[in-house]
């Protein structure tokens, strides 16, 4: 017989968040803050304790962006493509990150500090360039700025 | 050159006592608040335009007891960036709207739905619910509100995607009718305002509909919050009166070779400089939920439209077919002209489909790709095509 590892944190998310199906999302969201993504296990165990499918619950989490499904960084750097953003200067932030932290547009550095990826417009296109680090948006970025940013988190 | 200028406003921004109003629209009946609201012909900011009042109303006459008032803050329109200013500077605002709607159609409950990239909003706005929900006591209200995080889908700004998504599904929009004012989040009866639309009916209960209408045109009434960026000297947000033509617009934000504005967003339309003196920005021109784009000289319109319909292709929620193939196979056209593989008459060909997928598609997104598509095309083809 199969047995079954309780998952202590989908477990306790779901009490949090309830079991119904508008948790779920809640529950997947927080999932990521502390896993930094969406392992296999972690949601087979949420659909078994939604009473969901597990192909629903991928499904659901894999429409949405923010939602990983691959292992990502402690810091997940989300660099602004869309158009003002790519006018003033995008390119040159991201090669800058990528000298920097020695990694392509995609990756995850080894150590699973830091994930470099593009995203859609983040709303601050008046203060292009623009990048989430996790929740925290930097604007009016330049290579000697985002160096500096980057000093700071790879202390922390 | 024109005389006219571009005349400022200060409403939207304006520091003032919600519980005041609130405290009005209370001993208020319904009716009249959604009267209020239908006589000041406010128009939805968020891009569509449809009545306020309207959608009040229409919600209003719904029998069901339970019915909600959503709050769509889901602003992720590329160059819209005045939902988030807004919900920084006055979110007691915001949430007073809310419970205006609330009130003017009997919901108990609101949902405000907060695009995921605007996390870092939360804590300041859990902390003015928390007055809220105070001063609702207060006033023996039992109206409440719930924020929901969203988590990077641009779709889930068209209104039925974003039921979808609080409900914990795909955000996927669903087919209409019925519209959500019969059955909405939940399938109940629903009124989703924009964050800007729901503090100018705060403006609205607390100066009166006549004040409101003071301002703006006969198709476009009131004031408007822009977010201005691209080739500018004035980044930044300014609330402005509505009815001004583009041209004056460029000459307040231009930076003297400006040779198109997008007016509102990915979805929206490119206007180049020929038609700027003609075309005036409000629902009589070009709507705009807020989003102007200033290109000079310098730019490629070709790079434009590339960055535009690979956002689309990236955020199709792929449900529907016109939009989901069209949107990949627009990309790929225009780079195919670009690199020569095809003759610049392909360029018929893909705008014919960018108009399949206007009737075609399910919801706006598929329907407004041939927006920007059709007006980049028709006035910078030489730039896509060499």
């Amino acid at each position: 017989m199969e047995t079954i590892i309780e998952n202590e944190l989908v477990k306790e998310l779901a009490n949090k968040h309830g079991r119904t199906r508008e948790s779920l999302i809640p529950i997947l969201q927080d999932l990521v803050v502390n896993n930094r993504f969406l392992s296999k296990q972690d949601m087979v165990d949420v659909a078994r304790e939604l009473d969901l499918s597990a192909a629903d619950v991928y499904g659901t989490a894999t429409f949405y962006t923010f939602l990983d499904t691959e292992p990502r960084g402690k810091y997940i750097i989300r660099i602004c493509k869309t158009i003002s953003c790519a006018m003033k200067g995008k390119n040159e932030i991201l090669s800058t990150i990528e000298e920097i932290l020695k990694l392509n547009l995609g990756e995850t550095t080894p150590d699973r500090k830091f994930s470099l990826l593009e995203t859609n417009c983040i709303g601050w296109c008046h203060k292009a360039p623009a990048m989430l680090i996790n929740d925290t948006p930097y604007t009016e970025l330049t290579p000697e700025k985002v160096t500096e940013i980057l000093r700071e988190y790879i202390k922390k | 050159m024109s005389d006219k200028h571009v005349k400022r406003v200060d409403l939207i921004f304006e520091k003032i006592k919600c519980r005041d109003v609130l405290k009005k629209i209370i001993d208020m009946e319904p009716e009249a608040i959604c009267q209020e609201v239908l006589d000041s012909d406010l128009k939805g900011r968020g891009g569509a335009g449809f009545p306020t009042g309207l959608k009040w109303r229409f919600t209003s006459k719904e029998k069901d007891p339970i019915k909600y008032v959503v709050c769509n803050a889901d602003e992720g329109e590329p160059g819209t960036f005045k939902d988030r200013e807004i919900l920084d500077q006055v979110p007691g605002k915001v949430f007073c709207g809310m419970a205006i709607a609330g009130r003017a159609v009997g919901a108990k409950m609101g949902y405000v739905y907060l695009r995921g990239e605007y996390k870092f909003l939360i804590p300041k706005l859990n902390e003015e619910l928390i007055k809220f929900h105070r001063t609702m006591d207060e006033f023996n209200q039992n109206f409440r509100i719930q924020i929901c995080l969203g988590s990077g889908a641009y779709i889930c700004g068209e209104e039925s995607a974003l039921f979808e998504s609080i409900e914990g599904k795909r955000g996927e929009p669903r087919n209409k009718p019925p519209y959500p004012t019969t059955s909405g989040l939940f399938g109940k009866p629903t009124v989703i305002n924009n964050v800007e639309t729901l503090v100018h009916t705060v403006m609205i209960m607390k100066y009166g509909a006549a004040h409101f209408k003071e301002l703006g045109t006969k198709d476009s009434r009131g004031s408007k919050v822009f977010s201005v960026s691209g080739d500018t000297p004035k980044a930044g947000i300014f609330e402005l009166e509505l009815g001004m033509s583009v041209d004056e617009f460029v000459q307040e934000f231009g930076d003297g070779d400006t040779k198109a504005v997008q007016v509102g967003g990915a979805s929206g339309f490119c206007v180049p400089r020929k038609k700027f003196d003609e075309t005036i920005i409000g629902f009589e021109g070009v709507p705009t939920g807020g989003s102007m784009k200033l290109f000079n000289s310098t730019r490629s319109m070709y790079n434009v439209l590339h960055n535009y319909l690979d956002f689309f292709t990236e955020e199709s929620c792929g449900q529907c077919t016109p939009c989901r193939v069209g949107c990949q196979q627009l990309l790929k056209g225009v780079e195919a002209v670009k690199r020569g593989d095809k003759n610049s008459k392909y360029l018929d060909e893909l705008v014919k489909l960018a108009k399949t997928m206007k009737r075609a598609s399910k919801c706006g997104l598929g329907q407004s790709v041939g927006n920007a598509f059709g007006s980049i095309v028709e006035n910078f083809k030489e730039e896509i095509i060499y």
